[in-house]
């Protein structure tokens, strides 16, 4: 079976030029991969550097050294080294992320918001919108609600457009960070749910989880990020 | 790798090489190379002096450079370099292919003609000549940029700020160009008309999947707007990437100094 996730040595360093330049290493050495259909649960304490590592899988950091081997459309592209515009397809084809908070775009209806992957990696529409429908509907999103901008929403049900929006994708990578945090017991139990689905159809995930029932009951396999501990 | 393949068969729309531009001994804009391909929107940020709206003006032909060169893929697929084009070339790219948004739409609208001969006019100048179909068109981009078609026939100058910019938007748009210049398209305006602009942009952006280049100090419109960012400073590019890479994590000194100037939300 061949990789996903393919992470060789990547390292993450923070310069802080406006606190006198100090260093602050993150990670270093992170070295993991994780295959189609598994879920790997990173773990580690707070301000261990879980969240970066995700970023950097993403994208969003970028690694000082390392390589990060994502497989896209069935070639090895390292995002370590990519151009913008490759990391921009690989987001759109290939890996898909659910953060903590929604970033809602002010006045778009939350159906829109969460039919949007699927809009536009060309699906109608009306197709979109009616998958989006049934995700908040499973998510306990009511009804009235879908058609306003989730700006006005509470947290808990902010969460759960996001999560609507990232799982209604059919992308092969999914970063969850958190996706449980601010849930009911029954809300959380849906998102297990749909990490159990998105692994039978072969989806390659990463997560972070506080809840150790949560981790207990997605995790395929757990990444100790303390390991990873940048030397100092 | 995967894509360097396919990304190869498509090939930028627009390119700068080298661009420099000096006023006597100070130097506006410096060495400024990048390539921009179709559907991508490039943020230039950086603060007031930095050479951002001179790069601007370099870039789309209306300020001669002093060194370097832009060349633009035209829509009959030739690349030409825009200083080799003649004056009246140059011209009709602007009233075709190519759409430039001012932050004061008094510059980019004639403020005493009515709305709908705004719009109409661009397709005038590309050879429209039924007047019923110019208005059908100027009406149909009136309700796309959300202005009620009841005021096609008033002229901008009895508009309010946030309508005179979603008309100079829809003025430029509708020969339907495949790059757009915006120099602070958002500047002037209160917050609330910012966000409903901003949101219209992005959506009109990608529905035509226009190509834009837009100058602004704004980092929360670079962010909402763009895929690319380059920051610029004395004149010179001092960090470039994907959007969301330079704003989340910033590596040069100033960089980091800008996005940590941004209020919270």
């Amino acid at each position: 079976m061949t990789a996903m996730i393919d992470i060789t040595d990547a390292k993450k360093t923070f310069t802080m030029h406006l606190q006198g330049g100090i260093e602050l290493p993150v990670v270093s050495g992170v070295t993991f991969h994780v295959d189609p259909g598994e879920c790997v649960v990173l773990s580690g304490p707070s301000g261990a550097g879980k969240s970066s590592i995700l970023k950097m899988i993403f994208g969003n950091y970028r690694c000082d050294s390392g390589r990060i081997g994502i497989r896209h459309r069935g070639e090895v592209i390292d995002l370590a080294t990519a151009e913008p515009r490759q990391v921009l397809n690989v987001r759109r084809a290939t890996i898909g992320y659910v953060s903590q908070f929604l970033r809602a775009v002010p006045r778009v209806a939350t159906v829109d918001v969460v039919a949007e992957p699927l809009i536009v990696n060309g699906m109608a529409r009306a197709d979109a919108q009616a998958r989006a429908g049934e995700l908040l509907h499973r998510l306990n999103i009511p009804e009235r609600l879908w058609q306003l901008p989730p700006a006005t929403f509470s947290g808990g049900e902010q969460q759960r457009v996001n999560i609507a929006r990232g799982f209604i994708s059919e992308l092969p990578i999914l970063l969850l960070d958190e996706p449980t945090a601010s849930l009911d017991a029954a809300n959380r139990a849906v998102v297990v749910e749909l990490i159990g689905e998105k692994k039978r159809q072969g989806v390659a995930m990463v997560a972070i989880v506080h809840d150790d029932e949560i981790r207990h009951l997605i995790a395929d396999r757990i990444v100790d990020v303390t390991s990873f501990a940048a030397a100092a | 790798m995967a894509d360097q393949n396919a990304l190869e068969h498509d090939e930028p729309l627009l390119v700068a090489k080298s661009l420099s531009k000096s006023y006597g001994r100070i130097a506006a804009c410096r060495d400024v190379s990048f390539s921009l391909y179709p559907g991508e929107v490039l943020a230039i940020v950086g603060e007031s002096g930095s050479g951002k709206s001179t790069l601007l003006q370099l870039l789309s032909g209306q300020l001669a450079a002093s060194g370097g060169h832009v060349s633009y893929q035209m829509r009959d697929g030739v690349t030409r370099d825009l200083a080799t084009l003649g004056e009246a070339e140059r011209r009709f790219l602007f009233r075709t292919d190519w759409g430039f948004v001012h932050q004061d739409p008094a510059q980019g609208l004639r403020m005493a003609v009515s709305a709908g001969a705004n719009v109409g006019e661009r397709l005038m100048a590309v050879g429209w000549n039924h007047y019923g179909r110019i208005r059908d068109t100027a009406s149909d981009w009136l309700t796309r940029v959300e202005i009620d078609v009841a005021r096609i026939d008033d002229a901008p100058r009895t508009y309010s700020g946030g309508m005179r910019q979603r008309l100079q938007i829809a003025r430029n748009l509708v020969t339907e160009p495949r790059l757009v210049f915006m120099d602070e398209p958002t500047g002037g305006l209160d917050v609330s008309v910012q966000a409903r602009l901003l949101d219209l942009l992005r959506s009109l952006v990608a529905e035509l999947n226009l190509a834009v280049i837009i100058v602004t100090h704004d980092l929360a419109v670079a962010r909402l707007l763009s895929h690319r960012v380059m920051v610029m400073k004395g004149g010179r590019v001092i960090e470039t990437g994907l959007t969301d890479q330079v704003l989340d994590d910033p590596r040069e000194p100033y960089t980091q100094l800008l996005v940590s100037s941004i209020l919270p939300p």
